[in-house]
């Protein structure tokens, strides 16, 4: 079960998505955190952030839209606060980073990479809920294309871009991310979206427009999976509505390495470990002996991602 | 220690129009719950997928469970269905409770269903006191009786004036604190219900030089911490301010700490 994703060595092919879980100390009662393959933490950028108003989200059919907007202790409340119980995991963790600059992410970046235990860097280029940073970055090839080129240079780190899914093209950002230097590529985020209280015609949101999460986004995420495996030369980290095995299954075979339970985690805290036991599952009745094979198994007549078996 | 348990429903019976108190096996949970603290509950029904929903607890006795909520949206008109056997995912108990050794005369003040974290508290404090329930309507009073079987006054105040007496429950709550500062006692508040009642509460205990703990209400995603929905600004006891997350960090604080 195991699979690298871009230097990320994870024992199965299970991390959760950031945001959703964390800094995984919170579920660590509920749920064994130490049989994940990664664990993801909530976005970090260079100091203590606040986020957004109340409210942050409003539940709609097939999932949510939320509008936290980054709320994290820094950097270094982060290495301090949260770091000790990661390390006690024995599992890679993942840091999602942010900035509103290029210098900041980079910042971010080279101090993270003197903090032990950090095994990746997830670069959120793509966040909906902030106006600076997030999607400023994501949604101009040329401005993935500088950060990721600037932040690569930063650290030596695992560098894998959380890519933005409205975007007209998603090939266009998979090149431009892995030919400035990513080794591995995560997507996506949530989707950009809005919910109205039609009696108050007053934006639920305080933010006005948020994030939509949940099964809702999984057929769209499938098909940026897809389409971004065929120009891929790094792995890919899938994301977008796993509510079981199935989802998780589906983005294997649309040319993912690996991928991340998100929405789900706050409804059923297991879905990361019932996924995990389900992509067993399956690759034993299909008679497969790794996730690589299943990789990008997708038939038809496209070419497969290039991961490594 | 929070757990994921499933529990069994016993059952469930109307209070007042609109409330219902439900009961659930819940092995494991019911055994740890402190009054004050919450439950995060997988309604079923709502698939393929819905946020779960916190209840305060409204008592525990033995592996017993018992809940109060309003059917007020999807979710709650779903709860309304359940019937005695069905099985319910429910994570708890979840968040900090309230203090049960006051320094005080225990003062209770509630607005609506936020009475059922403060009927489980009646049920657990060592002393017995007065108890202010307010509500919209008569039908927004709840559990009157039950904290009259347990040997606390109970006085209710509604805003339309069909039970009790008219107007908000800062009306007798007022006049229950000058009656006590008269006597020279020194009063503990605990209050459960809409942020106004709070606030309004709150601000009378740091004027009466009391403490007050105030249970918070706010709509929460994951209940343990983890996607930061439900904060709320905070001040620490150096009147530095940080932002706490309500479902983790609370429900209940101490009036001073709260930055409204």
């Amino acid at each position: 079960m195991r699979v690298d994703l871009g230097g990320i060595r994870m024992k199965n092919p299970v991390t959760v998505a950031s945001g959703t879980f964390g800094y995984g100390a919170e579920y660590a009662k509920l749920v064994d955190v130490t049989r994940l393959g990664a664990i993801t933490v909530k976005g970090i950028r260079l100091q203590p952030w606040s986020g957004n108003p109340l409210p942050r989200h409003v539940e709609v059919p097939g999932g949510m839209v939320n509008a936290i907007g980054l709320q994290g202790p820094g950097v270094e409340g982060f290495a301090r606060d949260y770091m000790p119980f990661l390390r006690t995991t024995g599992v890679p963790v993942i840091v999602n980073i942010w900035g509103t600059s290029e210098e900041e992410y980079a910042e971010v970046a080279r101090r993270l990479s003197e903090v032990e235990g950090v095994s990746g860097l997830e670069l959120n280029i793509s966040c909906p809920n902030v106006k600076e940073g997030g999607n400023a970055f994501g949604t101009d090839p040329r401005a993935v294309s500088s950060l990721v080129a600037t932040v690569r240079r930063a650290t030596r780190l695992p560098l894998m871009p959380k890519l933005a899914p409205n975007v007209p093209d998603i090939k266009l950002f998979v090149r431009a991310a892995q030919e400035a230097g990513a080794d591995a590529l995560a997507l996506i985020n949530t989707l950009p979206a809005m919910v109205i209280d039609i009696e108050t015609r007053r934006p639920i949101l305080a933010n006005k427009v948020g994030g939509l999460s949940g099964p809702a986004i999984h057929p769209v995420a499938v098909k940026l999976v897809w389409e971004a495996a065929q120009v891929a030369r790094v792995p890919l980290l899938a994301m977008g509505g796993i509510v079981g095995p199935d989802e998780a299954i589906e983005f294997l075979i649309a040319g993912a390495s690996a991928v991340a339970v998100g929405t789900a985690n706050f409804i059923d805290p297991t879905t990361p470990l019932r996924v995990l036991e389900g992509i067993e599952a399956y690759l034993r009745r299909h008679g497969m002996n790794s996730v690589a094979a299943l990789t990008g198994s997708l038939c038809m007549t496209n070419p497969a991602t290039n991961v490594e078996p | 220690m929070m757990k994921d348990v499933t529990c069994r429903v016993i059952g469930q019976v109307p209070l007042t129009a609109g409330y219902w108190a439900l009961d659930m096996e819940a092995p494991g949970l019911a055994e740890a719950a402190q009054p004050g603290q919450f439950v995060h509950v997988r309604v079923p029904g709502l698939e393929p997928i819905a946020l779960r929903r916190p209840f305060s607890i409204f008592g525990a006795g033995g592996t017993t469970l018992k809940l109060l909520y309003k059917t007020v949206g999807r979710g709650t008109a779903q709860m309304n269905r359940l019937a005695p056997g069905d099985s319910v995912q429910v994570i708890g108990p979840l968040g900090n409770g309230f203090p049960l050794a006051p320094q005080g005369e225990p003062l209770l003040v509630a607005g609506g269903y936020g009475v059922a974290p403060l009927a489980f508290l009646a049920e657990r404090l060592p002393t017995k006191g007065v108890v202010l329930i307010g509500g919209r309507t008569a039908d927004d009073v709840l559990a009157v009786a039950a904290f009259e079987r347990l040997g606390w006054i109970v006085r209710v105040a509604t805003q339309d004036g069909s039970l009790g007496e008219t107007g908000l429950v800062t009306v007798p709550l007022d006049r229950e604190l000058a009656r006590l500062r008269e006597a020279g006692v020194t009063p503990e508040l605990f209050s459960c219900g809409p942020d106004g009642l709070l606030r309004a509460v709150g601000e009378r205990a740091i004027q009466a030089g009391c403490r007050g703990w105030l249970s918070l209400d706010k709509h929460m995603v994951c209940g343990v911490g983890a996607c930061l929905a439900c904060v709320q600004r905070l001040r620490r006891e150096d009147g530095t301010e940080w932002i706490g997350r309500v479902c983790r960090d609370g429900p209940v604080f101490e009036a001073r700490e709260i930055v409204w």
